[in-house]
């Protein structure tokens, strides 16, 4: 028995922060949130380490790793606060397209890195103001919000009935909506009676992707969250104030103890949930939604806890903190917030109607 | 990750199936020093289900110490609420410590009666002027000729009442540091100059004591470990309390429990599990309880496989653990309104009044066993490596 992660899991992992560590520092983080510059080249450096193409099949022109490993990237992505469309176009996109056994030429461009496909699923999770997708005759009108990937060349939209479409960007009007996070793209999306492809009218498909990207976000929540955890305690052992330093206050150790003790035991969770996906189908589900809740909850804590310990500086732009605090934000919201994730946990178990 | 333990332990699992299908009618014995209670001990002894490393000699079932067949019965037992074998401080606490640091003596004294139920002891560690800061401990004990005599107090004792024997820390070097100062003593209940008060806790039992020392004549070579070395002797098995506070198989048991009521109790007409208010709080705690679940996975796999650590994993299971029992209690006694106050002899108790009885129990445990502010001192100064506070001499 070992639980935990494997030798190749640990390199990767390795080589993916060292990467990030080389080419990703805060600075380059602020030039993409600020529209300086796009999260192309970003983009273009996770490719030549494969990690479009990690869920994509190796005869389709991917790396053929699973969810697990995804997971183990989506830990290094968070930590780092690495602009990226990862979840859209490494995580739901092959998701779909492998499960639905549709347009599998696509993959190849996918794991090339020479196209990024969005996604726009809020209609079937929970359509929020005045979002609607209407399908008729093979062609898709309405609009989604809050799809993920600005400047993807394709989407993939869900239908309220979990059907799935494939447009073009091309043919809709894309529109960016800009949220707190700005390491994500997100935007609304006009279909005026654009073509559509279907991809799958399978619940179970939709479901699949939806399940992997949740715990793949809660993975980028545990990242963002350890670092937060990290710098916290980093900064308190240096900090002096009334001749000492922070860290000797039993109030700050004690907020630094609690954010461990409240993440430690998601990484086990976060693991496991990916192990799951893969491996163990009969709990997968069940074990997605509540990763993903906890996760939500916990990112939310230890994000406000850690910044407080940073004190006035914890609230400037000039540390950055806000970053990560806002990435744990953004990975709470999307794709289903905790409340509702519950709700769906209770009727996997048949505990809700 | 590899969760299979391999086809040696399944097939084991299997034994341990078929022996709880077998004895799936016992009844958990009722009080410590039962008849029944030692008899279902004695049974699983035999069939290895209980002091399962401990040597035949000492009455054990003298198995090869192999914690995947300890976790297999462990959870096989919890899944199927099966009672479990005697516990008490003396079966969880002396004995290993008299397997790793007593004299042959001592070992063939104490263990064997000890494991039978026959030997009941308590644990003096606790003083009036000595809970967190245990090492400020000033009940002493001075040699005089072939004697130890103790004069001072201990408090909190659990069960001392009912105890034969205690095992206690006792100041024997007033002049050294104060952690060099302490020794580990055995002594008999009914030795002359003992006196013992009962304490009644917020459960309305007196499960913990007052007990007092005056002149207490104890021989010389009831001393475990050498003088001085006492605290180094408790410390030595002081974790293995800890993690057995919060075990998450049990949580989880428990929760299906929770579920069980919740499906069964009504409010409005309405079941308890059609109130989205209470479902809410139930699936939050069972997230918590999963993620703990995999947390102690992965303890067990550190201790498995040598190339792999854990340590903040296994340090924040006390704190954890016991928190997330005490609100899962609560949740049961929310959703419950009027009838989850119910105690002591009213008629529309659930569960036996265990909702309330629990949800108490583990606020002591919260303070008991290192309080959960202790537990916070030593992850952030050990497991963090942040600093001390500065000391204040006095
Ligand atoms: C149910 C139960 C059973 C017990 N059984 C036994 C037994 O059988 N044998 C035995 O010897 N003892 C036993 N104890 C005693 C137990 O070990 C002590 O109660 C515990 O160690 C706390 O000590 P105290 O009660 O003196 O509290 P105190 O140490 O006075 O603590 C009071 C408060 O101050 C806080 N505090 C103290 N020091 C610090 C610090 N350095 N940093 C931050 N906060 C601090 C504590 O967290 C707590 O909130 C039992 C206790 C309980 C509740």
């Amino acid at each position: 028995m070992r639980f935990g992660l494997s030798e190749e899991q640990t390199l990767l992992a390795d080589s993916v922060t060292r990467f990030l560590a080389d080419n990703v520092p805060l600075d380059e983080v602020r030039k993409v949130a600020s529209g300086e510059s796009s999260d192309a080249a970003v983009w273009q450096g996770l490719t030549e380490l494969g990690v479009p193409g990690l869920l994509i099949p190796e005869d389709h022109g991917g790396v053929g790793l699973g969810s697990l490993d995804a997971v183990v990237v989506a830990d290094c992505l968070g930590a780092n606060v690495t602009p990226s469309p990862f979840l859209s176009s490494a995580v739901i996109a092959p998701t779909v397209l492998v499960a639905a056994g549709q347009r599998e030429d696509l993959l190849g461009s996918l794991a090339g890195g020479e196209i990024r496909i969005g996604t726009a699923f809020g209609e079937a999770i929970g359509a929020r103001v005045d979002a609607d997708v209407k399908v008729s005759g093979g062609k898709l009108s309405g609009k989604s919000l809050f799809a993920l990937d600005t400047h993807a060349d394709h989407f993939l939209v869900a239908t309220k009935g979990k059907h799935v479409y494939l447009v073009n960007a091309s043919d809709c009007e894309v529109t960016d909506l800009p949220t707190v996070d700005r390491t994500r793209t997100t935007c609304e999306i006009k279909y005026n009676n654009v073509a559509a492809e279907l991809i799958s009218d399978n619940p179970d498909v939709f479901t699949e992707a939806l399940d992997r990207a949740r715990v793949v976000m809660a993975a980028d929540t545990l990242g963002a969250a350890q670092h937060m955890i990290d710098e916290a305690v980093a900064y308190a052992k240096v900090r002096e104030q009334f001749n000492r330093p922070i860290a000797t206050f039993q109030a700050v150790k004690h907020m630094c103890a609690q954010m461990t003790a409240d993440l430690e035991p998601c990484r086990s969770m976060v693991w496991y949930a990916g192990h799951a996906l893969d491996n163990v189908p009969e709990e997968a589900r069940l074990l997605a939604c509540h990763t993903k809740a906890h996760l939500a909850e916990v990112g939310r804590s230890v994000s406000k806890t850690a910044t407080e310990v940073h004190g006035g500086m914890g609230f400037t732009d000039l540390l950055g903190l806000h970053y990560w605090f806002k990435r744990c934000g953004f990975n709470r919201q999307m794709l289903g917030v905790p409340e509702l994730v519950r709700e769906e946990a209770a009727r996997i178990q048949g505990l809700a109607a | 990750m590899e969760l299979s333990f391999g086809p040696e332990y399944e097939s084991f699992r299997d034994e341990v199936r078929d022996f709880i299908t077998k004895h799936k009618d016992q009844q958990a014995p009722s009080g410590a020093g039962s008849d029944a209670g030692k008899s279902w001990q004695k049974t699983l002894i035999e069939a290895g289900y209980t002091a399962r490393t401990i040597p035949k000699e000492y009455g054990g079932f003298g198995a090869e110490p192999d914690m995947v067949k300890s976790r297999i019965i462990n959870e096989e037992f919890a899944t199927a609420r099966m009672p479990g074998g005697l516990g008490g401080q003396g079966i969880s606490m002396l004995i290993p410590t008299l397997l790793e640091l007593g004299t042959d003596e001592q070992k063939e004294q104490f263990i064997k009666p000890t494991l039978h139920g026959e030997m009941v002891w308590c644990q003096g560690y606790s003083e009036p002027g000595a809970g967190s800061d245990l090492a400020s401990l000033r009940t002493s004990a001075v040699l005089d000729g072939d004697e130890w005599v103790i004069n001072g107090s201990k408090i909190w004792t659990s069960t001392a009442h009912l105890a034969h024997w205690m095992f206690c820390l006792v100041r024997t070097e007033p002049d050294a540091p104060k952690h060099n100062g302490i020794s580990f003593l055995l002594l008999r209940m009914d030795t002359p100059g003992i006196e013992i008060r009962p304490l009644v806790d917020m459960t309305m039992n007196a499960n913990f004591n007052e007990v007092f020392f005056t002149d207490v004549r104890v021989p010389k070579d009831q001393i475990v470990g050498r003088r001085g070395q006492g605290w180094q002797v408790a410390n030595a098995i002081l974790g293995h309390e800890r993690d057995s506070l919060a075990d998450p198989n049990a949580s989880l048991t428990r929760l299906n429990s929770l579920i069980d009521l919740m499906k069964t109790e009504t409010l409005g007409g309405e079941r308890l599990i059609d109130n989205p208010l209470y479902r809410e709080r139930l699936m939050k705690i069972q997230g918590r309880a999963m993620a703990m679940r995999y947390n102690d996975m992965h303890v067990l796999s550190s201790r498995l496989n040598k190339d792999q650590e854990a340590p903040l994993a296994r340090m924040i299971t006390k704190l954890q653990g016991t928190e997330l029992r005490h609100e899962l209690e609560a949740l049961a006694i929310d959703a419950m309104g009027e009838v989850g106050l119910s105690f002591g002899s009213n008629p529309y108790l659930r569960g036996g009044g265990s909702w309330q009885y629990q949800f108490m129990y583990f606020l002591g445990l919260i303070i008991g066993g290192g309080t959960n502010q202790i537990q916070k001192n030593i992850i952030s100064e050990r497991g963090l490596g942040m600093p001390k506070e500065p000391k204040i001499e006095k």
